[in-house]
């Protein structure tokens, strides 16, 4: 499951780390780090710590279906 | 153009091509799709990835809590795009409206949105730059490497260059517990994107962390050993340094030669765009069909005397992409500028670092809030007698305050007192910006716009 943080909008209320802790951790006093690519388990955690956001600073896969391009040509 | 119905067959049949599969590249392409378009998409990108986030790679993924191959960028829909991935671009001719790529293949186009970005600036001396051991951070490949080999427990890291990256790699090492040296030519971290004010305040920080800075030095030649691996380094002070780690953190280089003799505006500088991303050619008349959006553009901005700004900024990269898809399906008056305030965000030492603005335009500056001694604290910065930009440490939620009051070039030194009043307030000092024509390696702001009072460039009139 992909997800990113727009860190700009991100202001440190760690609501995302109380409610997915094994997805998202603060990191001293207010800078977030979290896993951009979280287990599946944790699906149900991290969709109640997108809604909590009081900033609204997590993006989370939209549509999983796309098929995944790969480098076909040089390298 | 306007109601001979070109645009609406664009939108339904026509060709647009990205060049770019990263931050920009991508939130360009969702944006069109958003906004109908049902024509081809084809996304061009260098490397053989999908596009993947950059922030984690110098943050997370050093720390080792994140895995580097594991930052894909999630999608906000579904863009059915034609990829061509691992495969550079490598010429653009816009009278035939083609890209020519690495593999020998064209590509038409009736839109072009050029988003190539930047890439780390190599390390000068090449033969010293491919031994073992020396390493620079800007794609997934590299921080894959430097990852390991920081899991392997080196002896100690060199990091040359204390701009943001440089920080925060010095960061992620103290963290490892492995020994780390860092050199920089000014006296001071972030002097390029701060100034000396606050540059004195993430110098403490570095040496409060058991990081080995040495300021006001250049590394003069890294040295190895009989198997290629490099074993030290040589300091402009003569004195040598020890590693088997090197990471060369010298800031950026845009990704525009692949444009040389195109016509198009492009070069060392960025590409340069109008407020609505079309490109200029290089006789400074806009196209019609070539946008740029994300680190490799530089436009004009109201709110900073209509001087071209670059910014290595990745809000910025999303916001101009926007705008560009938006502006590429619009007719002339339904045209928006990108006048996206400058944002980025650091984090080092535990100490979460963000600014709004353009702090490297400000002469002076006020700890408005807080105090350094303790970290945690917001500085603003004024430029001819307005707040021009602000940058906190542990004190984010204060910004948007202090940006609404960019945006409405509110007076400096600030007129109101702040809940805060402890001494070291309400007193403008010399924000301490080193002379611009003396080069740093990481402001993630560049003024690149020509003012009257710059000498340094050089008129060439071509000869017809």
């Amino acid at each position: 499951m992909r997800l990113v943080v727009d860190l700009n909008r991100c202001q440190g209320y760690a609501q995302c780390a109380f409610l997915a802790p094994d997805v998202f951790a603060m990191h001293g006093d207010e800078s977030l780090l979290y896993d951009p690519e979280a287990a599946e388990e944790h699906r149900e955690d991290v969709a109640r710590a997108v809604a909590a956001c009081p900033v609204q600073a997590i993006l989370l896969q939209a549509d999983a279906d796309e098929p995944v391009p790969t480098g076909g040509g040089l390298r | 153009m306007s109601g001979d119905g070109s645009l609406e067959r664009l939108r339904r049949s026509g060709r647009i091509v990205v060049v770019g599969a990263s931050l920009a590249g991508l939130r360009a392409a969702e944006t069109l799709r958003e906004k109908g378009f049902a024509g081809t998409l084809t996304m061009i990108g260098d490397e053989p990835y999908e596009p993947y986030d950059r922030p984690p790679l110098s943050k997370q993924v050093l720390l080792g809590k994140a895995v580097a191959d594991h930052t894909a960028l999630p999608r906000r829909r579904r863009i059915d795009a034609d990829w061509r991935l691992g495969v550079p671009a490598t010429g653009l001719d816009m009278a035939e409206r083609v890209v020519r790529l690495g593999d020998g293949t064209e590509v038409g186009y009736d839109r072009l949105l050029i988003a190539t970005g930047v890439r780390a600036r190599p390390w000068p001396n090449e033969e010293e730059g491919a031994l073992g051991g020396v390493f620079v951070l800007r794609t997934r490949d590299d921080a894959v490497a430097l990852e390991r080999s920081l899991a392997a427990g080196p002896r100690r890291v060199l990091v040359i260059g204390a701009g943001f990256t440089g920080s925060e790699i010095a960061s992620a090492c103290r963290e490892r517990g492995l020994p780390v040296t860092v050199a920089e030519r000014a006296d001071a971290p972030l002097v390029g994107a701060l100034g000396g004010v606050i540059g004195a305040v993430a110098a403490e920080m570095h040496r409060e962390n058991g990081v080995d800075l040495r300021t006001g030095v250049m590394v003069t030649g890294l040295e190895g050993d009989p198997s290629g691996r490099v074993r030290a380094a040589h300091l402009s002070d003569g004195s040598v340094v020890e590693a088997d780690v090197v990471v060369v953190s010298l800031g950026a280089m845009r990704n525009t030669e692949w444009l040389a003799g195109s016509g198009l505006g492009a070069g060392p500088r960025g590409i340069a765009c109008d407020a609505g991303c079309r490109a200029f050619d290089v006789r400074g008349i806009v196209t019609d069909d070539v946008y740029v959006a994300g680190d490799v553009a530089r436009s004009p901005h109201a709110l900073f005397g209509y001087q071209f700004l670059s910014l290595e900024h990745w809000g910025n990269a999303v916001a101009q992409a926007e705008t560009a898809a938006h502006n590429m399906l619009s007719e002339s008056s339904d045209r928006r500028p990108h006048l996206w305030v400058p944002a980025f965000w650091s984090s080092q030492f535990g100490v979460n670092v963000k600014s709004v603005g353009v702090p490297s335009m400000g002469t002076e500056i006020m700890i408005a809030q807080g105090s350094r001694d303790e970290r945690r604290f917001t500085g603003v910065y004024g430029y001819q007698g307005r707040v021009i930009g602000a940058v906190t440490f542990d004190q984010c939620r204060w910004l948007p305050f202090y940006q609404r009051m960019i945006e409405t070039t509110a007076p400096f030194p600030l007129e109101f007192p702040t809940v805060d009043r402890r001494s070291e307030g309400n007193k403008p000092m010399d924000a301490d910006f080193p002379d611009p024509s003396v080069p740093t390696h990481g402001p993630t702001i560049t003024l690149s716009g020509y003012s009257p009072a710059d000498r340094r460039m050089t008129f060439v009139p071509a000869h017809h």
